[in-house]
């Protein structure tokens, strides 16, 4: 789920006013988008992205590896669901607000299909430096600079901010991956762990997590067996109980998915969680400083891009 | 959406076929006797979309009309949670042998439904599985299917049902049924129950419709509880906003749930306490004009930190509608601004010129001011 430039791209939605405005960004910061889909203009360009009736006629033509879904919730199944059945590998769905049974729908021909669901409700994939699949400001300079710390994020303005106070310290980014805030994703927070453990530019990783379902706790699993540095911020510490804060994943119901089960698990994995996001970008220098140091990781000094 | 147990019965329960208990709905003490009358021993249950209603002593049971008249009486207008009783329903007493739980709803982690079902009805299914998890049998279904008739068999093998197996298997089908067909995130009955007749009856019946369905659900939809909100929060609810007043004093306006809490829980760590939850993020970033009217509609309100990371959201197109709301209202307290991401500097450029303010670099200063501001 870590985009390279190389990665070609489908467009569903590419038409509409989210879809072109964010399209033209994409492609701009280095994104190679190679097909738009809406099959009311097949056959038609749309800044300069050809349109084709369906994913699947896209992917015959142009090759496809990952696509993104500008496309409202009453849409949203169909749309992914043809991009499974299409080959589609890496699917972003951005989509906020789509009825739980076609997500349930969704991630069903996903699994049938082998295809990743990145979301729903997700802000999207940066690789700073190289491209974006989203709506995230990967081409603001003062947020993404290229790097070597990994961010996880449900949320994509508190991984932004995120993003922009590691920048502002000097800590560029190897990748964004924003899983999303609904509470039944595709990525979950350990999928995108493991995928920046395994990430060989990655040298530092930050859980951006939130209140509610257990993913906080899964990943922490994983990150007992993990030796880069890793330091998380759970947002809604202070969310009365049993209110949906927004985020349908975020309600606290009983002790599941409480501030202070995450933290707990998170620690005991060896995970730093800090308070507030300033704090952040210290505790990643301090955990870079101490794997350099004891030679756990090889590698250059941080801030320095590979 | 949250709906009362006499609506998730006839709309949902009953429609599926899943038999419930005769019952009249009442909103004064005399139809409540007048019902018992037709019906005979009778229990007066409270009507609202809220557990813990026997607790609370808005259930109870009456041998006579008169008697029915008196609890009757004694529910209407009692405050159980949040909300005032302004109806009972009123249902034929059974003679209860056995007492059964059984619900479905998303299994998130495996992102597909789940049947549920227990031996220890009339307890909360939390107790249950905290008391007893090995008491609760689950089945995971495929959403692109239904479950087969055999794997619930399977399910209710070895729980000595007895005669009453059939109709539980049937019930279990139906109710799978209702919940796919009505978009239901949660579709409970605790209890079922079987009578001495032998009849298996919904007694209870919990309901809540997926927010995002609704728009596919209007006909249900129309009779979901509408309570439970403050007069400001169903203000937010019909700008389409998501507002959650709370008892603080420092204001909060930010852009996304995640950030939105994030700024809640700076607040909290810096000792202020926040006065809202409202959040612009998404489509919504385009209404921070009504949005900051209603977070100074808030009385408590004594400080307000305005803290945009723009992804998605534009921050220039929501600090304009701050500085446009700003001046229509010119509210006399102090606010506080951090502003980043994209649309940035268009941003910070209006605040600083229209309304002379500087924002914070940090959002964790701003809210530092605000707590301060707010003492």
């Amino acid at each position: 789920m870590i985009v390279r430039r190389k990665d070609r791209i489908i467009v569903l939605g590419v038409t509409g006013k989210q879809g072109t405005f964010w399209t033209e960004k994409m492609m701009a910061y280095g994104s190679n988008v190679v097909a738009g889909v809406n099959p009311k203009r097949a056959g038609e360009s749309h800044i300069g992205v050809p349109i084709f009736a369906s994913t699947a006629e896209a992917v015959r033509t142009t090759g496809g590896d990952a696509a993104v879904m500008f496309i409202p919730p009453p849409m949203a199944k169909e749309a992914a669901v043809s991009a499974a059945q299409a080959g589609i590998k890496l699917l972003v769905v951005l989509t906020e607000h789509i009825p739980a049974q076609d997500v349930m729908a969704m991630h069903a021909a996903a699994a049938k299909h082998g295809t990743r669901i990145v979301g729903p409700n997700t802000a999207g994939l940066v690789t700073p430096g190289e491209c974006f699949v989203g709506i995230m400001p990967a081409f603001v300079p003062s947020v993404f600079k290229p790097g070597r710390v990994g961010v996880i994020s449900r949320s994509g303005s508190l991984g932004t901010l995120v993003c922009l106070n590691l920048t502002r310290a000097g800590l560029g980014q190897s990748a964004f991956i924003g899983i999303g805030g609904d509470p039944m994703l595709g990525t979950t927070t350990r999928d995108a762990l493991q995928a920046l453990d395994e990430d060989a530019r990655t040298e530092a990783v930050v859980i951006v997590g939130e209140i509610g379902g257990a993913m906080e706790e899964d990943a922490a699993a994983y990150a007992k067996k993990m030796r880069k540095p890793m330091v998380a911020f759970i947002a809604g510490a202070a969310a009365p109980p049993n209110r949906k804060m927004g985020h349908a994943g975020a309600i606290v119901t009983g002790n599941a998915g409480s501030y202070a089960s995450k933290r707990k698990a998170l620690e005991s994995a060896g995970v730093v969680v800090v308070d507030t996001p300033s704090q952040i970008a210290a505790a990643i220098a301090a955990g870079l400083r101490t794997s350099h140091h004891s030679g756990k990781i090889a590698g250059q000094p941080i801030g320095h891009s590979a | 959406m949250n709906f009362e147990e006499h609506a998730a019965k006839s709309l949902i329960l009953a429609t599926a076929g899943i038999p419930v208990p005769r019952g009249v709905l009442c909103i004064t003490a005399a139809e409540a006797a007048m019902a018992a009358a037709n019906i005979g021993p009778c229990v007066v249950k409270a009507q609202v979309p809220t557990g813990k209603r026997g607790k609370a002593g808005g259930i109870k049971l009456a041998a006579s009309p008169d008697e029915a008249g008196q609890v009757a009486e004694k529910i209407l207008g009692m405050r159980i949670g949040d909300y005032i009783v302004e109806r009972v329903l009123v249902e034929e007493q059974g003679q209860i042998d056995r007492e059964f739980y059984a619900a479905v709803l998303p299994d998130v982690t495996a992102r597909k439904p789940m049947l549920l079902f227990s031996t220890e009805g009339g307890m909360d299914i939390e107790d249950i599985a905290a008391a007893r998890p090995a008491a609760i049998r689950r089945l995971s279904i495929d959403i692109d299917g239904k479950p087969a008739a055999a794997e619930i068999d399977a399910m209710l093998a070895g729980l000595n049902l007895g005669e009453a197996a059939g109709q539980i298997a049937r019930i279990l089908e139906q109710l799978y049924g209702a919940f796919v067909a009505h978009d239901a995130e949660l579709l409970e009955i605790n209890p079922l129950a079987l009578l001495a007749d032998g009849r298996v009856v919904a007694l209870d019946c919990k309901f809540v419709l997926d927010d995002a369905a609704i728009y596919r659900q209007t006909a249900v939809a129309k009779r979901g509880a509408a309570g439970g909100m403050t007069a400001l929060e169903k203000r937010g609810a019909e700008a389409g906003l998501k507002l959650i007043q709370l008892d603080g004093n420092v204001g909060v306006l930010a852009n996304g749930a995640g950030l939105t809490m994030t700024t809640m829980d700076v607040i909290r760590h810096y000792g202020g306490r926040p006065a809202n939850f409202l959040e612009i993020g998404g489509e919504a970033y385009t209404k921070s004009e009504i949005a900051l009217d209603l977070v100074l509609s808030n009385p408590g309100v004594k400080s307000l930190v305005i803290n945009f990371c723009g992804a998605f959201a534009r921050t220039d197109v929501m600090a304009d509608g701050v500085v446009r709301a700003w001046r229509t209202l010119k509210p006399k307290i102090p606010v506080f601004f951090s502003i980043h991401g994209t649309g940035e500097d268009e941003a910070v450029a209006l605040v600083r010129e229209q309304l002379g303010i500087e924002p914070y670099d940090f959002m964790e200063d701003a809210v530092q001011a605000a707590v301060k501001a707010a003492q």
